[in-house]
Formats: C-alpha cells, structure tokens, sequence
C-alpha cells in the first residue's frame, strides 16, 4: 500500500458522544430498602452504567446514564423511581 | 465465560459509556451481551448502520473491539475475507462477526449474505432487526412488518416481512436461530451454540426502536417481551437443517403490542384482527416444519 495513503482510525474512549449528564431529563434513583439485588437492572441497562457499589446494591453512573427508564420498567420490586433533574 | 445471564451484567465493558446510541435502543443492549458472551474475542465488521453511528464521532469510538466500517452491501464479503486470511495466519479461536442491521441484511446485503452462506464462511452474521431503516429517518425495509407506518409508507406498509431467517435457513448453513432482548436466557443459549460452532452462523435479534416505533424509551424490553408473546417474533433455530421453535409462549392478543407503538395508531380494530391471522399463520407455519424433522439440506 502507497505510505501517503491514511486509513482513519478512531480509538476507543468513554465518552466518545459525550457525557448524559447535560440532557438528561429523568434520572433513576434506587431505593435500597425496596432493592432485593436480583441485578435485572444491570442486565438491561444499555448503557452498562449500573455496577455494584461497595454497600452491594447497584449504583448508577449519572455521568453516563442517559435516563431511559428501562431499569425502572422491569425492575420486579419497582425499587427504581425516575426523578426529573432539577437544574440550579 | 458467561454461562448464565448475570453473568451479561458482569465483567469488562466491550461498549464503553458515553455512545451516541439513542436513549432505550435496543440494538445496544443486544451489542453488549453479545460481546460479553463472545468475551470481546471477535473482529466485527459493520455495515452502514445505526451501528456506525452509535460508535461516536472520529477520532473516538464507543467500542472496545476491534470494527471494521465497510460499505452498506458488503458486510459478509468483507467478513469472509477477514475469516479467510485469519484462519490462513493460523488464527482459530478469533469470531468474525458481521454486524448488520436489517437493510443491510434483508434488502442492500442480501447478495453478499447469501454468498457467505452458500460458501458457508466461518463468520457470526448478527442481524438486529429493528424492522426499518432508522439510522437515515426511519424508511421502509423488507423487514418492517405490514400496515406499520414509517416515513416512506405514511398510511402503513401494504407488504409482508421477509421470512429472513429462513431464506438463510434454505441454504443450508450450520446453524440459523432468532433471539430477542426480551428473552435473555434463550439469548444467551443461542449465542453461545453459535460460538462453539464453525461454518456460517446466522442469528437474527429483535431490538425494539423507540425513535422508529414511536413508544416511551422506558419501554423497549417490555415491548420485545411482548413481541415473542403474541407470535410476532417466534423464536426458533434451525440446526442443520432441522427446525425447533425454542420459545412457545402462551399467546397474547396483539393489541397489547399494537397499542404501545405510535407506528400502529392508525389500525382499527380489524386491521389488527387480520394482522393477527397473519401472524397466527405464519406462526403454524413454523409448527408444520418443526413436525417434519429435517427441512433443509
């Protein structure tokens, strides 16, 4: 292949489109006395933003969450409330 | 290795946070559980897709594997050539997986698919069927199922689906299934058959388009759930040529699943009652064939 020729080459990067934070209308917010940590959360999360925190309930990454509702949907126990973001 | 659903939650992130990917797509869902299954070992090689997009702008990308971007018709050729030189080099436990949406499976790449499969090349060919062409404004494809509306059929569409699945089935590649993100289990079980066989694998996943269908973006897995329930997505496989439905839910009216999305506000009642029947039969269709053993050789 001729040396001039550039084949372009993205590398990955969170945050490749930007962080959710600025957009989001409804975040999801865990009751942890409701949570029974069946993880069905974290299984259907399309942003795989729902981890396990130190305490061994899921903790959402509100950076990344972009509010979609899906955890709050089929979550069994509906330990998950959307709240709309308040902006200062 | 994930050998049960957890384990889909757990382990590396192969999508990175922070994708362009619309909120609720269930196209992502589908990629995420399919890198985690395939453990991140697998070249993908994506077409002109919504795929391409969910990446993000350049000089970053979303995903942690390695992609090649190719033109809208030439997934699976470009596939086989990548599955071809790796296992010259010796490569043997590397997946190529051609990602595709449904235009670039049913109608723009369905010559190179069909190619692919006729020489039954080692490659994963993933479809993700969200039943339109959603990345250029949601126009009509042969996988968009009928009376639904989109911006090129404003008053619904007037043709079938494709029976997609099995016109791959027909050529008599090792394995064919249809998977849904409603269904992980069956999810799981079928892709990971899928990995440990050689030759051309195809498997066709349902993902839910809340931009495209016009539903609350809290409502992509219910509505994939549903989908399977009211024989609208029938998930089977065809495993050398034989056929078994994998999934036999009891059924559901489909005016549960019509009535969540905006594509199908303009059906009356007997427009879904005919869409039902049409459905029910294909769906007795497949029932007929899982009966008679060994279909396709």
């Amino acid at each position: 292949m001729p040396s001039d020729i550039v084949i372009p080459v993205s590398n990955p990067a969170e945050a490749a489109a930007g962080q959710t934070g600025l957009w989001r209308v409804f975040k999801p917010v865990i009751d942890k006395g409701k949570c029974v940590r069946c993880w069905v959360c974290a299984l259907y999360c399309m942003e795989d933003v729902i981890d396990e925190g130190p305490d061994g309930y899921p903790v959402v990454d509100y950076e990344f969450c972009k509010g979609c509702g899906i955890c709050a949907n089929e979550c069994p126990t509906k330990a998950i409330d959307m709240v709309p973001e308040v902006r200062e | 290795m994930a050998k049960t659903v957890m384990d889909l939650r757990r382990g590396p992130k192969y999508v990175l946070p922070g994708s362009a990917a619309c909120p609720g797509c269930g196209a992502q869902i589908a990629l995420k559980w399919v890198l985690k299954i395939l453990e991140g070992r697998a070249i993908f090689v994506i077409p002109a897709c919504c795929t391409s997009v969910i990446q993000g702008p350049y000089p970053k990308s979303a995903f942690k594997f390695p992609v090649y971007n190719m033109a809208f018709a030439a997934a699976a050729s470009t596939a086989s050539g990548m599955a071809r030189a790796l296992r010259a080099m010796g490569e043997e436990d590397i997946h190529v997986v051609a990602w595709a949406g449904d235009g670039g499976t049913y109608d723009i790449g369905l010559q190179a698919l069909s190619g692919a499969a006729e020489r039954n090349e080692d490659m994963i060919y993933i479809c993700y069927d969200n039943e339109a062409y959603m990345n250029t404004g949601i126009q009509r494809s042969g996988a968009t199922p009928p009376k639904a509306w989109t911006k090129t059929t404003p008053t619904g569409k007037a043709e079938m689906k494709k029976n997609m699945a099995l016109i791959v089935a027909a050529h008599g590649v090792p394995y064919v299934a249809t998977a849904s993100i409603g269904y992980p289990a069956d999810f799981l079980k079928k892709l990971k058959k899928a990995k440990q066989m050689r030759g051309f694998r195809y498997i066709q996943i349902f993902a839910p388009c809340p931009t495209g269908w016009n539903f609350p973006v809290d409502k992509t897995v219910e509505i994939a759930k549903l989908a399977v329930d009211t024989y609208v997505w029938p998930l089977f496989e065809v495993e050398h040529g034989k056929l078994k439905i994998t999934v036999k839910p009891r059924r559901r009216p489909l005016k549960d699943y019509v009535s969540l999305q905006k594509r199908f506000r303009h059906l009356t009642d007997a427009d879904i009652e005919e869409l039902e029947r049409t459905f029910l039969s294909r769906w007795e269709a497949l029932e007929r064939l899982e009966a008679q053993g060994t279909i396709f050789l």
